[in-house]
């Protein structure tokens, strides 16, 4: 028990680090690489109320999504991210509401474990946090990969909430399902507007 | 044989195999006779009763399971099939003229063969990944391979994601409110969750900027089939959460809730439509004000509210493909459909011109066409419960017609030297004329559909009765 407890904690402060890198990588290597690790994450909080084989679905359909995005990203020609136009750029900023969102994570979690007894403390904060983060990401970019990131991020931590909540396996197959779509909507976007570019 | 296979995995298969054909006939045909004969499947074949031919004779049973859950299409959701395929139809075979077909056909098929496993799905709280996974299969459509994807097609995918988790949540704390109806905190929070899934999935003010984007980057007729085609399904799911949840449809600040969302929708869609200079921004507004009459009839009591609902699906439906058509023609053979380029092009497109006009003064209610009868009895409804909400309905309405008159000024102001002529193809022709009597037949026999609506209200198990 203690033990289990541990290892959710130091996979929480992982969740922290990748998404954290989610937010502020430059190169999309470096975005894939957290995202990968992100599910590895998801993976082990989920496994806390899911079945392995389950939970396992859940790690093996977002690396697919996060494969899909990398292989479509090594075909294209080197681009250089375009700057946006209207969003904050400065990465002390960034840093900033990484820790705004990792505070209020740990502010809510404890309601949310009320709701929810039994969830756990590190699952709650997990949850909340990738959730947070995502929409963060989502409300800072209007680049493609960076959209299907937030989007992933953000059904990442909803993922690890709902997991606790719901264990059919209907759900866990047609979630797979939309993180895998996810990825290939991205990788289509990616693949059509570096096309039209490179006309 | 079960009513899932034909309804869903049917149009799945078929929609699928279809990405491989390459002309717009095959398309259009494939389309067409495909919801053709689903269409009139769900109208003859009965569901869980045996169907005789001499001595042999077949049960189409109405249950299919996968994974252990059931997606089941029972007699009662049949008219439902009916109208959804019907109108379907409509858009696959107008598709060709407007030389979408190709995109439309299979991707429309596998995207409405989606949304019924998402009215099938039991539990229908599930519902809300089978619409995610339509959305998904919406973007390729929108944003076709030529086309570089812009930022409507990237907010209706972050929008529309955003609004699956928060119903499926709110599902969750629905079942815990059920439970324990005395916790107000637990009720609070539900309804959240779900106003806000809700919001997000129908576009609901002021979380609709993304479709008038798209209106102006996409094509203008495969806008128009999503705009009929995703508001419709989600409000079968509002109504089912409504239909299931006894606290839901019983409290007051839920239906002041809806009441209100729906009256924002229609004013300041009607409102913006009045002012827009743009054909295509004027047609997302007035779907959004459409959206907005359905949420306004779901706050009437049941009894006057779902009647009025099911009498707007197929007005809507056949209004939108009209518009959406002529807005093709006309975006065809113009760079853009902003009021300077359309100017004066009555003269020249006359009926898609006449198409476009009708079509937007049967939104806003126009005596003798379809959106009149349904637009009536809502407001009827309306102002048996508040005048004041009944002025503010009116108040829409008139932004509606003020944006139809508009159109109908900058269609027809032509150089005088400018000669009559009809530049639409037959094909076109024949569409546009469907669609522009369909409207009237409507308008002047609303019962027509009867047969089919009266049923519809047999769906729901407690909103029906």
């Amino acid at each position: 028990m203690m033990i289990t407890a541990i290892v959710s904690w130091i996979v929480v402060a992982g969740l922290l680090i990748t998404s954290a890198g989610l937010l502020l990588y430059r190169d999309w290597r470096w975005g894939l690489g957290f995202l990968t690790g992100q599910y590895a994450g998801v993976f082990c909080l989920v496994l806390q109320h899911w079945p392995i084989g389950m939970a396992a679905a859940k790690l093996v359909g977002g690396w697919m999504a996060a494969a899909s995005l990398g292989m479509t990203l090594l075909n294209l020609p080197q681009q250089q991210e375009p700057i946006e136009k209207y969003w904050t750029q400065g990465r002390a900023f960034r840093l900033f509401m990484v820790g705004m969102a990792a505070l209020l994570a740990v502010a809510a979690a404890p309601r949310i474990e009320g709701v929810l007894p039994g969830m756990g403390i590190p699952v709650a904060i997990g949850g909340i946090l990738l959730t947070t983060m995502g929409l963060l990401q989502l409300g800072m970019t209007t680049q493609i990969l960076r959209v299907i990131l937030g989007l992933l991020t953000t059904l990442s931590g909803f993922e690890i909430l709902y997991a606790a909540m719901e264990g059919s396996s209907l759900v866990a197959a047609l979630l797979v399902v939309v993180n895998l779509g996810l990825g290939l909507v991205g990788a289509y976007l990616l693949t059509v507007s570096s096309e039209e570019q490179t006309e | 044989m079960s009513a899932p296979f034909i309804w869903i995995f049917l149009p799945l298969i078929i929609g699928g195999l279809s990405l491989f054909i390459t002309r717009e006939r095959l398309a259009t045909i494939v389309g067409g006779v495909t919801a053709i004969l689903l269409t009139g499947a769900a109208l003859i074949v009965p569901i869980d009763e045996a169907l005789g031919f001499g001595s042999f004779s077949i049960k189409v049973a109405s249950s299919f399971q996968i994974l252990g859950r059931n997606l089941t299409l029972d007699a009662a959701e049949a008219p439902l099939l009916t109208i959804l395929f019907g109108v379907a139809a409509l858009w696959f075979i107008g598709a060709e003229s407007v030389g979408v077909a190709r995109r439309l056909t299979p991707f429309g098929l596998i995207i409405i063969s989606l949304l019924v496993a998402s009215i099938a799905v039991q539990p229908f709280l599930y519902a809300a990944l089978l619409i995610e996974l339509a959305i998904l299969v919406a973007v390729p459509l929108l944003s076709p391979l030529d086309q570089i994807p812009g930022r409507g097609v990237i907010r209706f995918l972050i929008y529309q994601t955003l609004g699956m988790p928060f119903i499926l949540i709110a599902g969750w704390l629905s079942a815990g409110v059920e439970a324990s109806p005395g916790d107000l905190a637990l009720t609070i929070q539900s309804t959240m969750m779900l106003g806000l899934g809700f919001a997000f999935l129908l576009a609901v003010f002021p979380l609709y900027n993304w479709i008038p984007l798209l209106m102006e980057e996409s094509s203008p007729y495969i806008v128009g089939f999503l705009l009929w085609l995703l508001p419709t399904v989600t409000s079968i799911l509002v109504m089912s959460f409504l239909d299931r949840y006894v606290w839901l449809r019983t409290s007051a600040q839920v239906i002041s809730a809806l009441r209100v969302a729906g009256l924002l929708m229609i004013v300041t869609g009607g409102i913006w439509t009045a002012f827009q200079r743009h054909f295509g921004r004027m047609m997302a507004f007035a779907a959004v004000a459409e959206t907005g009459f359905i949420l306004l009839a779901l706050s009437l009591d049941p009894v006057t509210g779902l009647p009025i609902i099911f009498l707007l699906l197929i007005p809507r439906g056949l209004g939108l493909a009209l518009w959406a058509l002529s807005l093709s023609v006309l975006d065809s053979n113009t760079k853009s459909l902003h009021f300077s380029s359309v100017q004066g092009m009555a003269r020249t497109y006359p009926l898609a011109s006449a198409g476009l006009i009708l079509s937007a003064l049967s939104t806003a209610g126009f005596p003798l066409l379809a959106g009149f009868p349904p637009r009536l009895a809502l407001w009827n409804g309306l102002s048996q419960q508040s005048l004041s909400m009944a002025f503010w309905l009116l108040i829409g309405i008139l932004g509606l017609a003020a944006g139809a008159v508009r159109m109908l000024a900058v269609i027809v102001m032509a150089d005088e030297k400018t000669v009559w002529a009809s530049k639409e193809s037959w094909a076109q022709r024949g569409m546009l004329g469907i669609g522009m009597i369909g409207l009237f037949i409507l308008g002047l026999f609303p019962q027509a559909a009867n047969s089919i609506l009266d049923k519809l209200p047999l769906m729901f198990q407690h909103l029906g009765h």
